[in-house]
């Protein structure tokens, strides 16, 4: 499993879907209009999401370190 | 792996189409229309933000234009234009400036104003663009709605196109008066679910 994952601070997401758009594993989708939701275990920490993020909410998360 | 394209993958056409056709013949503006009620329809009715995320051309223009493209400086949107103040503040300025533009029609409907046959760009530059309306074709409110609505449009568009330069493709979006209007909507819908999520997280 990839190193890294996406998350997003969902109080500031403006739920655009431009994460869902590049997202090559489709592992991000915009919840009901409110907020994007990551799927950690499709995801492979390519960190093209936050690159396109406008609102600058989705950071890459260490896994082991969150684990941990 | 590559993604499987949809028919409204291709909807960026739609947002160069709609300028295109407004420059020939203002009242091809009223189709704007179609991209103030349908985000707003789907939200109200579908309870999430389907357009943003699958329709709308202009997203899917800035997309392109910064991403495949290259314009984009690809910065991070600045800080302060992603607020919660700043988007729901440029909403209401917006409504506001929607408001206005309406109240103009009903002047010149009312008959105390005439027709302009101009475009306003940032609500303080008058653009001549009397080509494209010939005059008496339609009842003068249509057209003057017709030239209201497409500068809405077009100011819009252009502030969207610097900040895709500036910074990143999307950026507009961050503060895009329709995306704040949906998500508000979506929001409100979600309220209980949004609220016990909250409650969950704060045990
Ligand atoms: S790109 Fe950013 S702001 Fe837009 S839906 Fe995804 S996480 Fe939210
Ligand atoms: S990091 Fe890559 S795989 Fe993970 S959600 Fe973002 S775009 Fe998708
Ligand atoms: S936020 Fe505005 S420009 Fe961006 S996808 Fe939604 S309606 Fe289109």
């Amino acid at each position: 499993m990839a190193k890294r994952y996406a998350a997003v601070r969902q109080k500031d997401c403006v739920s655009c879907g431009a994460c869902q758009a590049v997202c090559p594993k489709s592992a991000i989708a915009v919840w009901k209009g409110c907020f994007a939701k990551v799927d950690k275990e499709l995801c492979i920490g390519c960190g093209l999401c936050a690159k396109a993020c406008p609102a600058n909410v989705i950071t890459l998360l260490d896994r082991e370190a969150a684990q941990a | 792996m590559k993604k499987q394209k949809h028919w409204y993958d291709y909807l960026w056409i739609w947002s160069i189409l709609y300028f295109s056709l407004g420059f020939f013949n203002i009242l091809f503006a009223w189709l704007g229309m179609l991209d103030f009620m349908l985000p707003l329809l789907i939200a109200v009715f579908g309870g999430n933000k389907w357009f943003c995320n699958h329709l709308c051309g202009r997203g899917q223009l800035f997309a392109l234009l910064g991403g495949k493209l290259k314009l984009s400086h690809g910065r991070p949107t600045p800080h302060i234009l992603t607020t919660k103040a700043f988007r729901y503040g440029f909403l209401i300025f917006f409504m506001a400036m929607f408001g206005n533009m309406l109240f103009q029609t009903y002047l010149v409907a009312a008959g105390a104003n005439g027709l302009r046959e101009a475009i306003q760009l940032l609500w303080t530059i008058r653009v001549p663009w009397d080509w494209a309306y010939s005059a008496g074709t339609v009842p003068d409110w249509v057209a003057q709605f017709s030239f209201g609505f497409y500068s809405l449009m077009l100011t819009s568009a252009l502030i969207g196109l610097v900040m895709m330069l500036l910074y990143k493709p999307r950026s507009w979006c961050a503060f895009c008066p329709m995306g704040t209007m949906t998500q508000c909507v979506c929001k409100i819908k979600q309220k209980d679910h949004l609220l016990q999520e909250q409650e969950e997280a704060s045990l």
